[in-house]
């Protein structure tokens, strides 16, 4: 996020797009809620479905399934041909800017509408709004970027918030909304294919000197390596071995069951976790791990927050931090790493990473610090581009909307998306062993519109088959008016009715993310509601 | 603060803010008014009438959450009228349902408890009322005892201003009143979300997580701040533990982001902590069945396996899935032990997934 948490309530409109908040992320949608019930603030909600926040809005537009990039643009056009934006930012902060007019001019709200399907009425109206706001904020969440042109809505949100000239002030902003708990810290510390810390490139032979000297080594890897969806679809050529730690892919991977003949062609296979997940079946190493409660550290919030985790009873049996198995097993690989405490493995972490460097644990124990935190001075980063947009001007991106890689044809004529309840996380590994939670959310369903309903002749409780030209699942149908014609939604987080095993895996060919958003399925009626099978 | 604006509080003279209530001002200072429903950053509601404090010149005693502070005002917070006030005020809400604190969860952690000790309300002049709503169990997470509730409001506050899922409200009237969802359905069947922002903030036992009954004191219990390991909120939560064992979390009062507020996951998906079937050795697959082996073995074994893929095939042949829900200093040295020790850039986690 580029903005803090606690400045939701400063907002003067709030864009929901692409985020589920009440389910996704509970305590922000609290935030967005009091904004609009107990402040001034008004509440735009971009969203295929009725989500439980569009109660709260002020004006709800339903687009269809991956049209975006459209429905930013024609918002744009809107803003600028009604001279509504902030001229002296975007002369003064940001370029592009005449390409970018170029290219959104022919967004029409009419011609949108046939696009997206927002009336263009309602797309005038949330243009006015979102910029004749003193300040407005922008949040959004994997309804925006798993998709094939996910980079591309990520840049058209920018691009709309720069054009108001609402980055870099309090209650404005663009806010993803980061899913796990940890993937934040988990990018920000290089767990990703081309960057160490901090988002230091490997390909810069500067910085990878200076990490090497860091780490005693040599030299380092300077291609980029592959990104997870490419290890696994090399796994078994390229790829001999992988070494999983704390992930479940047999259940988050899209096109599962591609993944799991992928998997089986491993040489080897190493998973560290906490559960026997469908994953760690088939491995050939298992190695037990500690959960949050019995390990010390931190992780990374979504407004790039660092927080301490903090140790609170012993791990069962003969489980260890995950820390300790990684260093006794790199020292006997031949390079040792050697730490007392996850103390010192963050006084590593800062003296490598400029945007970490004045984070340390005495402070972290008085109260969280955003990053960038440079020194031990800085009293750390809530709000980003405050004076400046930090690459120096803000850069338009001029973007024309592209379809998504699979629609609907007459073989498989309805659009399936995928998505979280609020009482599973992920792939349920830990959620699914309370037996509170479990009764609240027991299994997987699909749900489905009333109108859709009638014309397949379903009821609520039927069981259906759900079927791509990947793979199909059984679950039971929801009929709700969360759901609208000709669009089917299931939640991921049910390894027996795995909604994966119809995602498609086709990728934005950027940020690699898979297309969970939209693909094409059938469904078809397997059992009446009750009756014995 | 505009030092011209002044108020005496038990005979000292202390400053105040416009628009500032007296309960405000005594609280900055340190002046501890005992209050049932007041919740801090909510519409004060006046309710359970505790904070009442005697002002010279007013005929009657006023609640001090929701009376402004106004210059050179003389406020007594525990004049002899008052603590009579609040002795009665103790006694009628302790005979109003059925506080029999030997099993009540709320014991030791409860604010009529603890008010009934700072009065010395020993004996009960009023009849017990008789309990009209049965306890509620209906549901795995939330106890609902309808005996034990003071009708303070706080938790209808904490559902409708905090977390704003409006579920419930004040339904019937008179003796009758009772806390209710829409339709006086029981939760599992009502617009609840099991947040349990309400449990935390009902100040005696009428409230309970189900999942924490019977499993401890709070006397006994350890608390351990942290960091939820769900969502990116990153909600700061309290570990209730005993025996090794986390039996409550609560959202930790004042910290940011979530300022105590919690969601049902943050708040009851603990389970899976103490569950049994955790990994608890290392396992080695041989003739496709998992064989239970010491650390030592397990991890020589994937070193050398690793060290001959590596020599056979380059080290770009192995990747490293590090994981968004490890900590950051362990996805430090996953990245490090896969481009240091491996050498090779395959790295990743499901960031996108
Ligand atoms: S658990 Fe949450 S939603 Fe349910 S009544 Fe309590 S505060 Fe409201
Ligand atoms: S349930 Fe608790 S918080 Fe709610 S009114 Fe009763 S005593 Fe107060
Ligand atoms: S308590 Fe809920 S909202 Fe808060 S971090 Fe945990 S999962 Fe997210």
């Amino acid at each position: 996020m580029t903005n803090p948490i606690s400045d939701i309530e400063e907002s003067d409109t709030i864009l929901v797009t692409g985020s589920n908040t009440t389910e996704g992320h509970p305590v922000i949608s609290s935030y967005i809620k009091r904004a609009v019930e107990f402040g001034e603030a008004k509440l735009i909600v971009i969203d295929p479905r009725k989500i439980p926040l569009t109660r709260f809005a002020t004006l709800w537009l339903r687009q269809n399934l991956g049209t975006d990039v459209a429905w930013v643009n024609g918002m744009m056009h809107v803003i600028i041909k009604e001279n509504l934006y902030d001229k002296t930012y975007v002369e003064t902060r940001t370029e592009g800017f005449e390409e970018l007019k170029e290219t959104v001019q022919r967004y029409t709200p009419e011609y949108v509408s046939k696009i997206t399907g927002i009336p263009p009425d309602d797309l005038v109206k949330a243009a006015r709004m979102y910029a004749e706001a003193d300040s407005a904020s922008i949040f959004y969440c994997m309804g925006i970027t798993q998709h094939t042109t996910g980079t591309d809505n990520v840049k058209s949100l920018a691009n709309l918030a720069m054009l108001c000239g609402n980055i870099g002030i309090p209650g404005g902003g663009v806010n993803p909304l980061r899913g796990q708990n940890n993937v934040q810290g988990a990018c920000d510390l290089g767990g990703l294919p081309n960057v160490f810390t901090g988002y230091q490139p490997v390909g810069d032979p500067a910085v990878r000197e200076r990490m090497a000297g860091a780490w005693g080594v040599s030299s380092l890897p300077e291609s980029t390596g592959l990104t997870l969806t490419e290890m696994v679809n090399k796994a078994g050529g390229s790829i001999k071995a992988l070494y999983i730690i704390g992930e479940n892919p047999l259940v988050s991977d899209p096109d599962l069951n591609h993944a799991e003949r992928a998997f089986a062609n491993l040489d080897f296979l190493v998973v560290q976790d906490i559960f026997l997940t469908e994953t760690a079946r088939i491995a050939d190493v298992v190695l037990p791990s500690t959960s949050y409660a019995e390990k010390s550290g931190t992780f990374t919030n979504t407004e790039r927050k660092v927080q301490m985790v903090r140790k609170a009873i012993n791990p069962p049996g003969q489980a260890r931090e995950d820390w300790e198995i990684l260093c006794d097993l790199s020292s006997r690989m031949g390079y040792p790493m050697e730490y007392r405490d996850c103390k010192m493995i963050m006084e590593e972490i800062a003296s490598v990473t400029p945007s970490y460097g004045g984070i340390n644990y005495t402070r972290l124990e008085k109260e969280g610090l955003h990053w960038p935190c440079p020194t031990v001075e800085h009293p750390g980063t809530p709000r980003l581009h405050v004076d400046k947009i930090v690459r120096g001007l803000g850069m338009f991106h001029a973007i024309e909307y592209h379809p998504p890689s699979e629609i609907p044809d007459k073989e498989y004529p309805l659009y399936l998306t995928t998505g979280r309840v609020l009482y599973h996380f992920h792939t349920g590994t830990m959620t699914m062993q309370s037996d509170g939670l479990n009764d609240l959310a027991p299994e997987c369903f699909v749900e489905i519109s009333l109108q859709d309903a009638q014309d397949y002749n379903v009821d609520d409780g039927d069981l259906l088959k759900v079927s791509s030209r990947r793979g199909e699942i059984r679950a039971k149908a929801r009929i709700s008016d969360q759901a609208v014609r000709g669009t089917i939604f299931i939640p991921f987080h049910f390894a027996k009715a795995a909604a994966n095993k119809l995602t498609n895996a086709a990728l934005d060919p950027i940020a690699k993310i898979p297309e969970y958003k939209v693909c094409a399925i059938r469904i078809e009626k397997l059992w009446v509601q009750g009756e014995d099978r | 603060m505009d030092s011209k604006d002044k108020i005496i509080i038990n005979g000292s003279k202390f400053s105040f803010r416009p628009g500032e209530t007296i309960l405000q001002v005594a609280e900055r200072n340190g002046i501890e008014v005992p209050t049932l429903c007041y919740i801090k950053g909510s519409m004060p509601t006046g309710a359970c009438r505790m904070c009442m404090v005697e002002v010279k010149g007013a005929r009657n005693l006023l609640p001090s959450c929701a009376t402004p502070a106004v210059q050179n005002m003389v406020v007594e917070t525990e004049s002899e009228r008052v603590i009579k006030s609040r002795w009665i005020n103790i006694e009628l809400l302790i005979s109003s349902g059925h506080h029999n604190c030997l099993t009540c969860e709320a014991n030791g952690d409860c604010r009529l408890q603890e008010l009934a000790y700072r009065y010395q309300v020993e004996t009960i002049r009023f009849p017990e009322s008789p309990a009209i709503y049965p306890i509620e169990t209906s549901n795995a997470l939330i106890i609902r005892d309808f005996s034990r509730c003071i009708l303070c409001g706080r938790c209808i506050q904490a559902c409708n201003e905090v977390q704003v899922n409006n579920a419930i409200s004040y339904g019937y009237r008179g003796t009758a009143s009772k806390i209710v969802a829409v339709g006086d359905l029981p939760l599992d069947e009502s617009d609840c979300v099991f947040c349990g922002e309400c449990v935390q903030a009902c100040p005696v036992g009428a409230l309970i997580e189900k999942p924490s009954r019977f499993k401890g004191r709070p006397w006994e219990v350890k608390k351990v701040q942290t960091t939820c390991p769900y969502c990116g909120v990153g909600c700061q939560i309290d570990l209730h533990v005993k025996d090794n064992e986390v039996i409550r979390v609560t959202g930790t009062e004042d910290a940011t982001p979530n300022l105590a507020s919690t969601c049902i996951k943050g708040r009851f998906g603990y389970d899976f902590i103490n569950h049994s079937e955790r990994l608890t050795s290392p396992l080695i697959k041989e003739n496709g069945k998992f064989k239970e082996v010491p650390w030592d073995e397990a991890l020589s074994f994937v070193a050398d396996r690793l060290g001959d893929i590596k020599s056979k095939h380059g080290p770009d042949s192995i990747g490293v899935f590090c994981s968004a829900k490890i900590t950051n200093e362990e996805n430090y040295l996953a990245q490090k032990f896969a481009r240091a020790a491996i050498g090779t850039n395959n790295v990743d986690h499901c960031a996108r997934l």
